[in-house]
């Protein structure tokens, strides 16, 4: 017997920022479809569809993923976070009021896609996780500006704002640590 | 994206029966798979999700060894702290891979099966005899510089693209099976298949089949380095790369496992290479030695033939920075 997915699913609705939304009908919608179409947040942006530019970064139970290379039905029971989720207009986060003090953009396409992403990067050193361009597996990880791009490589600016995106970063990543 | 029914599979038993059927495929983090649906490259009319049957540990095994789930993220296995201390040629050669958003998602199962990145294979436009059988390959004669130089066939000059299955080659690890047939294990230099004639058989798994883990033997320690080169220094798949555990006694090579990515159809191992270092003191001439074996029955396409001398370089490069490290 086939059981069908809703038989063994936790729960009939993806969280977004706090809110329950109902799992679309359609297993074609991508959770990047999802989060624009289906429940209005345009906040996260679609670049590329394929997994090649990251604008579509958002955050599932704490973990940066790209939204378009997975299937909203699939999330059943997770807790997603979007740029819409890390603060407001009025009470921005850290990382959200450092790209605005240091032009961390140009067209601001690519930037809830970048916040999202370094938001969790900086969880993931503070987790002691290395990186591509860490000198030892094992060692304390320090945040240089090679380490920030490297584990930021995977969202890419066309305005080319990197240098300001690596400053923002590295201003908020200061602050954590005093 | 084609129309498919969705279907969560319960329990492995039932992902091999949905799997065994024609039309259906195992999805885990979707990263490789979806993207191809998109394309039109895959079209299955449906997919099993394997994601909760568990799978998903890194454990221990009795004998010192460590076992991965199919279903551990790339992430979660790069960042294990054994991974890190006992196989770090492993945890590089996944952190050399992709990115964090990518790795976060991606398993180890869905890693080992991804398919090649070459641009007719993606492109339904395109002649391409892997994805349609007799259609041709318009690669041969077009554009080929990520494509192999070893191990071709005339119907098939692809890559496998991956890293991780590079240091597990190195690693000699073993893949775990599960089917209706019941279970088995392959060691992963045996995974991967070359093109042959029927380049659409990328690697051992029969329909049903489900990989459940990844083993790695009891550490050997070494010197460990995963070098990958690339046409850009992040987020760019192997032009070629070199996974190397080597262990110097006396100032000769006592052990050298190597395993190389970017080459061929498959992670490339050629016990030849390790075999002639063996016992022998490092030297400019041995590396060229060992070269010479590696690449003995090389060929290039035009636009790949540059693969040959960097293979070569990048391995003598490896060689020389492990006799460093180990001295
Ligand atoms: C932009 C981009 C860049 C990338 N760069 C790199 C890179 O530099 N290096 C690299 O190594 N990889 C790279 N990748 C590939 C990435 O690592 C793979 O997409 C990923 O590992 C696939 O894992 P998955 O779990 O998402 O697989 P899925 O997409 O879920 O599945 C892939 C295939 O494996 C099958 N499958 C999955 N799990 C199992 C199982 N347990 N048993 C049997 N069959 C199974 C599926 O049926 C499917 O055919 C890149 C990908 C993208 C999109
Ligand atoms: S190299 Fe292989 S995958 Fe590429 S076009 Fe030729 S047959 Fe297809
Ligand atoms: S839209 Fe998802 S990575 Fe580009
Ligand atoms: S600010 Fe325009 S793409 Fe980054």
């Amino acid at each position: 017997m086939v059981l069908q997915g809703q038989e063994v699913r936790l729960a009939d609705t993806i969280t977004v920022n706090g809110t329950a939304y109902p799992i679309p009908d359609d297993p074609r919608v991508s959770l990047l479809d999802f989060l624009r179409q289906h429940i209005g947040l345009t906040g996260t942006k679609k670049g590329c569809d394929h997994g090649q530019c990251g604008a579509c970064t958002v955050l599932v139970n704490g973990v940066r993923i790209n939204s378009c290379l997975t299937l909203a039905t699939m999330h059943d029971g997770d807790d997603v976070t979007t740029i819409e989720g890390l603060g407001t207009p009025e009470e921005p986060s850290a990382l959200q009021r450092a790209f605005v003090e240091h032009d961390g953009y140009q067209c601001g396409y690519c930037t809830p896609g970048q916040i999202c992403s370094a938001t969790a990067m900086l969880e993931e050193i503070a987790a002691g996780w290395p990186s591509d361009a860490s000198e030892t597996l094992n060692g304390k990880v320090r945040l240089s500006s090679e380490e920030i791009r490297e584990r930021m490589s995977g969202n890419l600016c066309r305005c080319g704002a990197y240098a300001n995106i690596v400053a923002a970063i590295e201003d908020v990543a200061a602050g954590d640590r005093s | 994206m084609r129309p498919f029914q969705y279907t969560r599979a319960p329990s492995l038993a039932e992902a091999s029966n949905l799997t065994a059927g024609e039309n259906t495929l195992a999805i885990a983090g979707g990263t490789n798979l979806l993207d191809l649906m998109k394309l039109q490259v895959e079209t299955p009319g449906q997919l099993a999700d394997i994601n909760r049957l568990g799978y998903a540990d890194i454990e221990d095994t009795d004998d010192g060894g460590l076992r991965l789930g199919a279903l551990a993220t790339n992430t979660e296995t790069a960042v294990h702290p054994r991974v890190r201390s006992d196989y770090p040629v492993l945890s590089r050669a996944i952190l050399a891979g992709a990115t964090q958003q990518l790795r976060n998602k991606a398993t180890n199962g869905g890693n080992l099966c991804q398919r090649t990145r070459c641009f007719y294979f993606t492109n339904i436009d395109q002649p391409c005899n892997k994805r349609e059988p007799g259609s041709g390959c318009g690669a041969i004669d077009g554009i080929a510089k990520l494509h192999a130089i070893l191990g071709t066939s005339d119907q098939c000059i692809a890559t496998y693209p991956g890293d991780m299955a590079v240091a597990l080659s190195a690693l000699g690890a073993t893949v775990e099976i599960s089917g209706d047939k019941g279970e088995r294990s392959v060691p992963v230099r045996d995974f991967h298949c070359l093109p042959g004639d029927t380049p659409w058989i990328e690697n051992i798994l029969e329909r049903g089949e489900i990989i459940t883990g990844i083993v790695l033997p009891a550490p050997v320690g070494g010197t460990q380095i995963y070098r990958k080169v690339r046409e850009r220094s992040s987020y760019a798949f192997a032009l070629v790369s070199v996974a190397a555990i080597i262990e110097l006694t006396d100032g000769k090579f006592s052990r050298a496992d190597l395993a190389f990515g970017g080459l061929a159809h498959k992670p490339w191992h050629d016990p030849r290479v390790g075999e002639c270092l063996l016992g022998q003191v490092p030297s400019d001439a041995l590396f060229d030695k060992a070269a010479d074996i590696l690449l003995e029955d090389a060929r290039g396409f035009g636009e790949n033939d540059f693969k040959i001398p960097l293979t070569r370089r990048t391995l003598h490069a490896v060689l020389s920075q492990a006799t460093e490290d180990a001295a």
